[in-house]
């Protein structure tokens, strides 16, 4: 999707640092090692400075995800920031406890416009449960000191079918997530993946709540378009442009894997995606400075991938969002048989030479993807 | 040789008796194999008997003793392949009967003895494990002399172990086993008592010559096929293939045919020579009937044809295999497969998912059915799909077990014959502590898990053996699954109606479970006819769709994705609900909830 000698539009940039290991979470990421912060954002810079010529001179979006990228030490922070080329879109996820007054500011001076703020939930029993360090208050004056710095594109992510949580407590969580009035929220199913400590110690009681939390994802959706908010993404939702002044509020970084974009990835367990080739970095930090350390490339996993697998990625990350995909592009792809059945079922719809799924068809995008692709 | 100085003879044992270490023994002591070629069991040659300690294939060994030529020919020892062990016998004048010193005789030792008493053999009885420390060689000999009607002192004790006493055993059998009384002159007869298929050089005929003799090279005859051939070679194994120039009357050996078409030369036929052609063949045998059916279906639907040509190969070493393709609306095409009973089964599915690398979906195993439609005449019916809904009678296959256990365990046995149908018919005292209980038993009862029943409630001591026993009238009807309004036909079964209640609804709940929730509601139903007798329902499924999905891990994703692909793949279709294969498999593992 990269036009000819533009160069890659869109920059990720990994910073693994946290405070605490939350037990569900199963990305790369690294505890406390202040001392690390700053080596570590030397090697991202080392690292940018071999990739520069891939990329644009001005990018479309930057996306700083982590980790706990707000985490990372000021002074460290400010001059990563500084460094990186201008962009439309400069997201920073950031947990509450991390957002102070003045890294707002510094967020704010170093460019960033859209902030990703990690709540997961409203409810202290709840993240007790997740081993989140923040509670409610905290997430509050966070998202007041984001407002306060101009932030005028703030995102919550937040998570649902947590062990414990009733239907209560999840109309609680949406109620105040919309009562603070973010642009765009992210509402993720926790996954219990095989082997974290927390699968460990609530799985049990995940399944047994399986049934009850079927009809989660549905109450959120409901709730969220009902508050006028766009269902853009199966995860995602942003205020629809009637109520948000005519922004699309839709996250550009993340539209950009969805459409099959071309992206660099920049920093431990980094992914890359760029020109028919998908590499990852090495998820481990001393290997990584190492390598950057002596001016050389981290070590890295490469895959190349194949006109039909890109197409086939097209198909499962396009049918995530709202807007159809052109049926001619994606045709070699679809299996023709299982579209009519799933028609028939009132999963997909093919009209006027556009796929897309229906609403239902959508809550089970998954299966749904399986059945049509060939 | 000359026929006074031949003696042919089988071993005869329960599993485990130690048929195959005296065996070897033999072969040891009468210096056929060195020690250094030694091979444990050498007579058991495929590497799934050598696994499961069991013989499926009779052979036959050559060994020299005292100017004598010993012919031993090998015998299967299950239940399932009685009718083989029937074959071998007759190509023998004698057999030694072994039994466990620990154990005494058991089921199989009693079936054994009575084919060899049918068959007119000179049964010699041997007493074997006589150096284990729980060894009771007197009192297993005095049970032995008394099932034979011989005298205990004319029991032979042994260790084949140790090889104590096998010398003795190769004496008695010059001296008790009569020698084989053929007709040296008379134009040539053979007995073919086994066959196998050789990729490179076909047919070969296991033969025991009754007349006459053959030579290498000449043009044969199967009589009864009329079958023409001409011997490439002869020879017998030692233990070995060792060609020879002619086999004798008497001897027992191999002829190889050359033929590339198995179906051109069956066991029981009789060999003759085209240059001085025998007036009449031998008794033949009787064509056995399988008994026990079921579907086999490759997991994957283009696997059919090596499915289609891996059936043809074993059927090549498995004269008592029958198969015919069958189609299935729910798992497509494969084949309806006969069996002598559940072992030839579990053997058969085996070697072709090892040998030919295939992955099948194994139906419920049921048996053959006698039907008589209205104004009809009678039909007999291999899968529970064909019986149809209006019939005068039905008839299902009978057996007659026996079951020999400790006394302390003849309650737990005769609840468990109760339970299933069957019919008492006899009891004896055997010894003190050991008793030998008959009863008459539906065989359908049977094939499912009457024999792990069994062992579990006498924790292993009773050894089980039966006989067919004709077919009888049931109140049998079939009971039919419906997935989502549509019949799946794998899923039906006959069964008694008394029965047929608590078994649909166990299938059904089973079913359940097992069949993933689809995109719409899914009713699983049990009926018989047009009634519904158990009832189900598989909800839609709300939500199947990934939490979340960006650029570090597009390719774990997609990934996911097919495997779930891959998993919807390997479901089976019945009409648009997807059913693992599993479910499939549900009526086999319902036999843990009926007691």
């Amino acid at each position: 999707m990269r036009a000819a000698g533009r160069g890659v539009g869109h920059l990720y940039v990994h910073l693994p640092f946290c405070a605490h290991r939350c037990g569900y979470c199963d990305f790369v990421t690294v505890v406390g090692r202040g001392a690390r912060h700053a080596p570590y954002v030397d090697a991202l810079l080392a690292e940018l400075e071999l990739e520069r010529s891939t990329l644009r001179p001005e990018l479309e979006s930057v996306f700083l995800g982590g980790g706990t990228p707000t985490f990372t030490e000021a002074a460290a922070l400010g001059r990563l920031l500084a460094a990186l080329q201008p962009a439309h879109e400069v997201t920073v996820e950031a947990n509450p406890e991390t957002v102070t007054p003045e890294l707002a500011s510094l967020l704010r001076e170093g460019g960033v416009n859209r902030v990703s703020l990690g709540v997961q939930s409203f409810q202290p029993h709840l993240l007790a449960t997740l081993e989140r360090l923040a509670s409610p208050g905290t997430v509050r004056r966070a998202f007041e000191a984001l407002r306060t710095a101009g932030f005028a594109n703030i995102s919550l992510d937040l998570v649902y079918g947590i062990p414990g949580q009733s239907p209560a407590d999840l109309e609680r969580d949406l109620d105040e997530a919309l009562a603070l009035g973010p642009e765009h929220l992210s509402l993720y199913e926790l996954e219990a993946k095989p082997g974290t400590r927390f699968t460990h110690r609530h799985g049990g009681e995940l399944a047994r709540q399986a049934e009850a939390m079927e009809g989660y994802f549905e109450r959120v959706v409901e709730t969220l378009v009902g508050a006028g908010f766009r269902w853009y993404e199966t995860a995602n939702f942003c205020r629809a442009p009637a109520e948000a002044g005519g922004r699309d509020l839709r996250a550009r970084h993340n539209l950009a894997y969805w459409l099959g974009r071309d992206y660099l990835g920049l920093g431990i367990g980094a992914v890359s995606t760029v020109g028919g080739l998908r590499w990852r970095n090495t998820p481990r930090l001393e290997r990584y400075l190492e390598a950057l350390g002596r001016g050389a490339s981290p070590p890295r996993e490469l895959e190349p991938l194949d006109a039909a697998v890109s197409l086939r990625e097209r198909v499962l990350l396009g049918l995530r969002l709202d807007e159809p995909l052109v049926l001619a592009e994606v045709e070699p792809a679809i299996d023709g048989a299982a579209l009519e059945r799933l028609r028939g079922l009132g999963l997909a719809s093919d009209g006027g030479g556009k796929l897309s799924l229906t609403r239902r068809g959508r809550f089970l995008g998954g299966a749904v993807t399986a059945d049509l692709l060939v | 040789m000359p026929p006074h100085l031949i003696r042919n003879f089988s071993i005869i044992a329960h599993i485990d008796h130690g048929k195959s270490t005296l065996a070897d023994r033999i072969l040891e002591v009468t210096e056929t194999v060195s020690g250094r070629d030694m091979r444990e069991q050498v007579l058991d040659t495929m590497e799934l008997e050598r696994e499961r300690g069991i013989t499926i294939k009779a052979q036959a060994v050559r060994v020299l003793w005292k100017g004598h030529q010993l012919n031993l020919i090998d015998t299967p020892g299950h239940v399932d392949f009685t009718y083989e062990v029937s074959r071998s016998l007759q190509a023998c004048e004698g057999a030694l009967l072994v039994v466990d010193a620990a154990q005494g005789i058991q089921a199989q030792t009693l079936a054994n003895a009575y084919l060899a008493i049918e068959n007119e053999l000179e049964i010699v009885p041997v007493v074997n494990k006589i150096d284990l420390p729980q060894a009771d060689p007197a009192g297993a000999a005095a049970e032995l002399a008394e099932l034979i009607g011989d005298d205990p002192e004319r029991v032979l004790p042994i260790s084949a172990k140790t090889g104590q006493g096998v010398e003795a055993v190769l004496d008695a059998i010059l001296e008790r086993v009569p020698a084989p009384t053929g007709e040296p002159d008379a134009p040539p007869r053979a007995l073919i008592f086994d066959s196998s298929y050789d990729q490179y050089r076909g047919v070969l005929a296991f033969v025991r010559v009754v007349d006459g003799s053959f030579e290498s090279g000449e043009p044969i005859r199967a009589m009864a096929q009329g079958t023409r051939f001409e011997a490439e070679e002869l020879g017998f194994f030692s233990p070995v293939m060792r060609p020879a120039g002619s086999l004798d009357a008497g001897e027992v050996g191999y002829v190889v045919t050359g033929l590339k078409d198995v179906s051109k030369l069956r066991v029981g036929d009789t060999l003759t020579s085209e240059r001085r052609p025998a007036a009449a063949p031998l008794p033949g045998y009787k064509d056995v009937k399988p008994m026990v059916f079921s579907g086999l279906f490759p997991t994957d639907s283009d696997d059919y044809p090596v499915l289609r040509d891996a059936l043809e190969r074993l059927k090549l070493n498995d004269a008592a295999l029958v198969y015919e393709p069958e189609t299935s609306s729910a798992l497509g095409f494969g084949f309806r497969c006969g069996f002598l009973g559940l072992l030839h089964m579990e053997i058969v599915r085996e070697r072709l998912e090892r040998e030919f690398d295939l992955d099948l979906l194994v139906t419920a195993p049921n048996v053959a059915y006698r039907v008589e439609p209205p104004g009809g005449s009678w039909l007999e019916v291999h899968n529970p799909a064909e019986l149809p809904n209006e019939f005068e009678r039905v008839e299902e296959p009978y057996v007659r077990a026996s079951v020999i256990v400790p006394k302390e365990y003849v309650g737990a046995v005769m609840e468990l014959c109760n339970d299933r149908r069957g019919v008492f018919a006899q009891m004896e005292y055997l010894s003190e502590q050991r008793v030998h209980l008959t009863y008459e038993l539906p065989l359908a009862e049977i094939v499912l898990d009457f024999y792990d029943q069994l062992k579990s409630r006498t924790r292993g001591y009773a050894s089980f053996d039966y006989d067919l026993a004709g077919f009888r009238e049931g109140n049998l009807s079939r009971v039919d699954i419906l997935v989502g309004g549509e019949p799946v036909d794998a899923l039906s079964l006959i069964i008694h109606r008394d029965g047929a209640y608590a078994r649909g609804k166990a299938l059904v709940e089973r079913l359940r479970e097992e069949i993933p929730r689809q995109y719409f509601d899914v009713a699983i139903q049990a009926a018989i006819g047009s009634r519904v007798i158990a009832r189900e329902t598989v909800k839609a499924k709300r939500k199947d769709v990934l939490a979340k999905c960006y650029g570090g891990d597009i390719s774990r994703k997609r990934k996911l994705l097919e495997k779930q692909k891959a998993g919807k793949r390997r479901m089976k279709q019945v009409g648009a609900v997807e059913v693992p294969q599993e479910a499939f498999l549900a009526v086999l593992n319902l036999n843990g909830d009926k007691r």
